[in-house]
């Protein structure tokens, strides 16, 4: 009986029917494509895309050279330079020093982008919230050296996202 | 007055009917390959190409734009003539068989009494623009896939032949129009209903002598890269690529004419739907037809992996050569019997 069934089966060609009928089902699903440039996928408050250095409110920058980042960074693509300021120094018959006199600061802070794994690990390590990542994934390099982006960039790309940043940190920050 | 000799006349004539027939096909190669990615592309839960004008319907203008400028390169290695001889040689038999393809009652280009034989000629010549094509290419991969499609249209050429064999016996002619007019009554007396196994051994052989998925080892991406033509770029690829698809569409007009009763009405017969649509010509039954093969083509290729090689043989020699023979006694016996409505008067005629 079960040599009749599987004759019949394979003489009906059942099992390729079958197949088919799978294929068939899937013709009439609903579409998982999304249509990039006009739709986009959403994202989380954790999205880690570009990187950017960030402010306090006064002006200030946030970062105070300590190269956590640079020391936990796995792919090793940030690189600090750090010194003391001296913008603000005494002035001859001096009315006082601004209050950064001394201080440390970062003369560099590049962030070679090739290098980048974008794990996340700098925007941890920070102690003061200056390095994080940006929702931004959008961008593209047109020559090698393009790749790694400056100090300046960075705090560029901080101060146009500002209200976005605060609002992601907050958002997470619960969880921290 | 310049006049025109008759034999002139005759032969403009007969160009402009040409055009008429391939201006038309190419146009339906072209939307086959964008039916084609649609197709498999919803088949796998994605849209398909949606890029190029709306929808994506100038997407086969565009591809064949690229392909006309991009540029044939002639390897160093290869047999310059043969290498482009090759493709013409397999799109010139993909065209000219529609010769004889009747697409309604009167509207054949040449009404000739051998047409499946002229057909059956023809689509195994084909397969000589892809030997030529392998062995002028030079190329361990194009070698590989040509001598793999070779063996493997001579094995299915022959249940190919059988199938067609059970078709004239039954019509009793060679002439594809009388074959379709053999099957006349309603959609039960079209040579499907008792012809049922050489039908499906006859549309199989089809999809493996154009070398389509499952069959597609001459091809074979993942195992010899693209087969026969590996080395083919631009307008040569292209040719290639036509060639398929016009075999794709000619297998389809095929099998529609030979088991679906061509451009006979599905509702010949049938008393109240029979009338309403008699004002529908037949060309259109026979592309409804057509386009139901089509889209079996390209079901195919997006449900099955391909057959390995030695399988392939197997099913070729060992399974439709026996059942296209056996069902070949069948019918004969079935004639002999004069089993109505489709053998009754075949032995007389």
């Amino acid at each position: 009986m079960d040599k009749l069934k599987k004759l019949l089966k394979v003489w009906t060609l059942w099992e390729l029917l079958q197949g088919l009928s799978v294929t068939g089902k899937y013709l009439f699903k609903k579409k998982f494509t999304l249509n990039y440039p006009e739709e986009k996928a959403p994202q989380s408050p954790r999205f880690r895309g570009l990187h950017a250095l960030r402010r306090y409110e006064d002006g200030e920058e946030r970062c105070i050279a300590c190269k956590l980042c640079e020391a936990v960074c796995p792919a090793m693509a940030i690189t600090i330079e750090a010194a003391p300021r001296n913008e603000g120094a005494p002035q001859v018959n001096g009315a006082g020093r601004s209050s950064n006199y001394g201080n440390r600061r970062t003369t560099r802070y590049d962030i070679d982008l090739f290098k980048c794994i974008f794990c996340g690990y700098c925007q941890e390590a920070c102690p003061v919230d200056a390095i994080v990542e940006t929702r931004i994934y959008e961008y593209c390099f047109e020559s090698r050296t393009g790749s790694v982006i400056t100090k300046e960039e960075l705090l560029k790309i901080g101060d146009q996202n500002e209200s976005q940043l605060a609002a992601d940190l907050e958002v997470d920050g619960r969880y921290r | 007055m310049f006049e025109l000799s008759d034999t002139v006349l005759t032969v403009l004539w007969t160009i402009v009917k040409i055009v008429v027939i391939v201006a038309p096909l190419m146009l339906g190669v072209a939307y086959l390959t964008y039916a084609e990615r649609k197709i498999i592309g919803y088949m796998q839960v994605r849209i398909g190409p949606n890029r190029v004008g709306p929808k994506g319907w100038l997407q086969p203008i565009a591809d064949a734009l690229k392909l006309m400028f991009k540029e044939i390169i002639l390897p160093t290695g290869a047999n310059k003539i043969l290498f482009v001889v090759a493709p013409i040689l397999s799109i010139a038999p993909a065209l000219a068989a529609w010769a004889v393809i009747p697409f309604d009652d009167e509207l054949v280009l040449s009404n000739m009494d051998a047409g499946l034989l002229y057909v059956l000629a023809l689509t195994s010549i084909g397969v000589y623009g892809v030997i030529i094509a392998g062995w002028a290419s030079n190329s361990k991969y194009a070698f590989l896939g040509a001598m793999r499609s070779a063996a493997q249209v001579v094995s299915y050429e022959i249940a190919m032949g059988f199938a067609l064999v059970g078709v004239l016996m039954a019509a009793g002619s060679l002439n594809l129009g009388d074959i379709v007019r053999a099957q006349e009554g309603n959609f039960l007396t079209w040579y499907w209903l008792p012809l049922l196994p050489l039908f499906v051994v006859y549309f199989l052989s089809g999809v493996a002598e154009t070398n389509r998925a499952p069959f597609d080892v001459a091809e074979g991406e993942s195992e010899i890269v693209a087969g026969f033509h590996v080395e083919y770029s631009g307008m040569t690829f292209a040719i290639f690529f036509l060639a398929e698809y016009a075999n794709m569409i000619l297998i389809a007009a095929l099998s529609s004419i030979l088991f679906l009763g061509g451009w006979l009405s599905p509702f010949q017969g049938i008393p109240v739907l029979d009338p309403m649509t008699a004002w529908v010509p037949g060309l259109f039954w026979l592309l409804m037809k057509m386009s139901i093969f089509l889209f079996l083509f390209l079901w195919f290729r997006a449900t099955f992996p391909r057959y390995r090689y030695d399988q392939i043989m197997r099913l070729g020699w060992k399974v439709f050569l026996p059942v296209t023979i056996f069902w070949l006694f069948v019918e004969g016996v079935a004639i002999y019997a004069e089993l109505g409505p489709w053998f009754s008067g075949v032995l007389g005629a």
